[in-house]
């Protein structure tokens, strides 16, 4: 371990989240004090900005990881990712707590937050998506509930939140698949303001693939980031087989994509080299199909670094997406460019450092990492170092200390 | 009070152009700041009043049948009253703005800088209508061009003007089918779409587009939940017997090598 190099590092990421912290209350008082015009760019034109394109859109697509890791142990007993079920489990009730706190800033009148619960419309998606985020929470939480549980050594809870796993998962699995693809109908009833390479009645398709696509890249990401901040990480057999699983839903979405292009008609737009193929070509080209092409090489997935670029790649791209529906599909129906503000940003900012603050808390001090010394001394008995990515079928027993 | 589904009828070619219904709403609606020019609809101004060749034209809500934005609202502050007119209830809205990215003819206005804001579009006179009464723009329009009635008599007498008159009107009663149909209804000289004021809009009511999808999401849940459960459980079982099969061929070779010492952590 570099013992000068961290302490300096950390300090310098510790004020800048300190800085945020206060942009952030300023910024808060701002927004409240005197209305969205104040602190955004979104106009009539642009009523929805930076808060929805990316801290509800991205916010909910980069928490995935949490339902498909969960399903894939639970569900498809992949035993050998259970290292993983708890860091993604974390992130996606970070996750989706942080979207919640977003829309108190997006929402013109947020102590209405609430009013879906008893004024229904269910003919509106956006029903349904409140709905589901609702219920998915209430589940992110008590699976969450575990860890905090396990700390407070209360074995009783424990045990009653053990049984509860499996139906849990069912339920969360549902519920994302639902509120996943959801945030692709809502676009649906704008066909004359979307523009036509990101329009497609495919929308709720692409969006759930690409959301259970980059949870598995976040799993690689946050993997690599807490080995930074915490010195704790995943082993790298482990997240070469994600990144084996990675390189096989790119595919999937990679043809989807074209595929769906070619439906529509819209190949020829794609290659115009108009703005909007120019920006939808950066988020297929070298944020999505360059990733494909990577990761489909071992030599990629069983090395640290590359296999943490590529996952990059893909965090990259899924954000460009989501962006270009939520803004630059718009532009050239309302006419005009939507920049977010400075404080439409610093406010991004904000519930981004929070979140960085709470996993990097929870991960010291909640059993969200398999203990370090145990998992060694497993891993040196039950996995054989060659044997990993390769051979998804040929389960293993990793012992993992459920104390 | 009726329940007969009513609607405006707009004539631009009789329109002279006076600001008397600009005037009048916004009076009405409690916006007397002395601004009576407007061009732009905006969160204090319900509807405009534009020139182009020596025509006035207006814009304003559509009233649509199947409104998008009432459909989108996720709290149902929009509602298509019988009526004919699409209603708004501040108190219900929490301010998601989707209904001003849904509306096919960007008609909401959203108070920006109001740190309680609400949502602002022409209400067609919802309190007066609500009564018996008519929308304010219609009672103050002199020139017959802004009137108000059943939507199936404006119907009958918009195309009973394009007959007795063929030169002087495109022969379209625009809202009598775009989106599925509008409860403010546009007669025109030319096409609107000439006007950059209103792109082509295909005849489909929009709702149904996301309503197709929703539609099945009861049935998807309950099959989804259904057979991945059972999917759960057949992987774990194969699973379990696997292990089982395994362990007892292993237990064998252990008992024939006679060195009876394996390590399964289970
Ligand atoms: S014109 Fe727009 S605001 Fe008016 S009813 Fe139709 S969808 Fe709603
Ligand atoms: S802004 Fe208000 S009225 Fe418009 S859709 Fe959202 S909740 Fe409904
Ligand atoms: S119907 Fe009422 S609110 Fe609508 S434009 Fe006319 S006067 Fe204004």
């Amino acid at each position: 371990m570099t013992t000068a190099a961290r302490p300096l590092r950390l300090s310098v990421w510790r004020g800048v989240f300190y800085a945020l912290m206060a942009l952030g209350i300023v910024l808060t008082y701002i927004r409240f004090t005197q209305g969205l015009g104040a602190v955004s760019n979104m106009s009539d034109r642009y009523p929805w900005g930076l808060w929805i394109g990316f801290d509800l859109l991205c916010g909910v697509g980069l928490a995935a990881g949490g339902f498909v890791v969960t399903a894939a142990v639970y569900i498809f007993d992949l035993e050998r990712f259970k290292p993983i079920v708890r860091p993604a489990i974390l992130t996606a009730f970070l996750g989706y707590l942080l979207v919640c706190l977003a829309l108190v800033f997006d929402l013109g009148r947020p102590w209405n937050i609430w009013h879906p619960l008893i004024m229904w419309n269910p003919q509106s998606v956006m029903f349904e998506v409140a709905w589901c985020v609702m219920l998915y929470s209430t589940v992110l939480t008590l699976e969450f509930s575990g860890m905090v549980f396990e700390r407070l050594g209360w074995t009783k809870l424990v045990r009653y939140q053990h049984a509860l796993t499996f139906p849990l998962v069912i339920v969360g699995v549902v519920l994302s698949t639902l509120h996943q693809s959801s945030l692709g109908t809502v676009y649906l009833i704008v066909p004359g303001k979307l523009h036509a390479l990101w329009y497609t009645p495919l929308l709720p398709v692409i969006f759930f693939v690409s959301a259970v696509t980059v949870g598995l890249a976040m799993v690689i990401v946050e993997s690599r980031l807490s080995s930074r901040a915490l010195g704790r990480q995943l082993e790298m057999p482990l997240l070469s087989s994600v990144g084996h699983i990675l390189s096989g839903l790119l595919i999937l979405l990679v043809g989807l994509r074209f595929f769906d292009f070619w439906n529509c008609g819209q190949l020829a737009t794609l290659f115009d080299f108009s703005y909007e193929s120019r920006l939808a070509l950066l988020e297929l080209g070298p944020l999505l199909i360059l990733p494909m092409f990577l990761l489909a090489s071992p030599r990629v997935r069983n090395n640290t670094r590359w296999l943490y670029g590529a996952a990059l790649l893909v965090v990259a791209g899924f954000i460009v997406n989501r962006l270009n529906v939520a803004i630059t599909a718009f532009e050239s129906a309302t006419g005009g460019h939507y920049v977010p503000s400075f404080a439409e940003v610093g406010i991004t900012l904000f519930i981004v450092a929070l979140g960085f603050g709470a996993f990097t808390l929870a991960a010291k001090h909640l059993p969200v990492y398999p203990d370090e010394e145990k998992e060694e001394a497993s891993s040196a008995v039950v996995t054989p170092p060659t044997a990993h990515a390769e051979a998804p079928n040929q389960r293993r027993r990793i012992a993992i200390p459920t104390s | 009070m009726s329940k007969r589904p009513m609607a405006i009828l707009f004539d631009m070619t009789v329109c002279a152009g006076c600001n008397a219904c600009v005037e009048a709403c916004r009076e009405g609606h409690g916006f007397s700041d002395g601004k009576d020019e407007i061009h732009e609809l905006a969160a204090d101004a319900y509807c405009s009043l534009n020139e182009k060749e020596d025509y006035s034209y207006r814009n304003l809500c559509r009233h649509c049948i199947a409104p998008s934005c009432a459909s989108v609202c996720p709290v149902g502050a929009l509602e298509k009253r019988p009526e004919g007119p699409v209603s708004y209830d501040a108190g219900k809205c929490m301010g998601c703005r989707y209904c001003v990215t849904a509306c096919p003819f960007s008609i909401p206005r959203y108070e920006w800088d109001n740190p309680i804001p609400a949502v602002r579009k022409c209400d067609m006179c919802w309190d007066h209508v609500e009564q018996g009464g008519i929308p304010r723009c219609a009672e103050a329009c002199r020139y017959d061009a802004t009137l108000f009635g059943p939507r199936d008599e404006m119907l009958a007498e918009a195309w009973s003007r394009i007959e007795e008159d063929p030169d002087e009107y495109y022969a379209h009663v625009y809202g009598e089918h775009e989106v599925g149909g509008t409860s403010v209804l546009f007669l025109t000289p030319f096409p609107l779409e000439e006007l950059g004021f209103q792109k082509r809009l295909g005849n489909e009511s929009l709702p149904r587009l996301t309503w197709d999808v929703l539609d099945k999401i009861p049935g998807f849940a309950v099959t989804a939940a259904a057979g991945l459960m059972a999917l759960g459980w057949i992987i774990r079982r194969r699973d379990e017997v696997g292990e089982l099969e395994a362990r007892i061929r292993t237990d064998r070779v252990t008992a024939n090598s006679k060195e009876v010492r394996h390590d399964d952590r289970r």
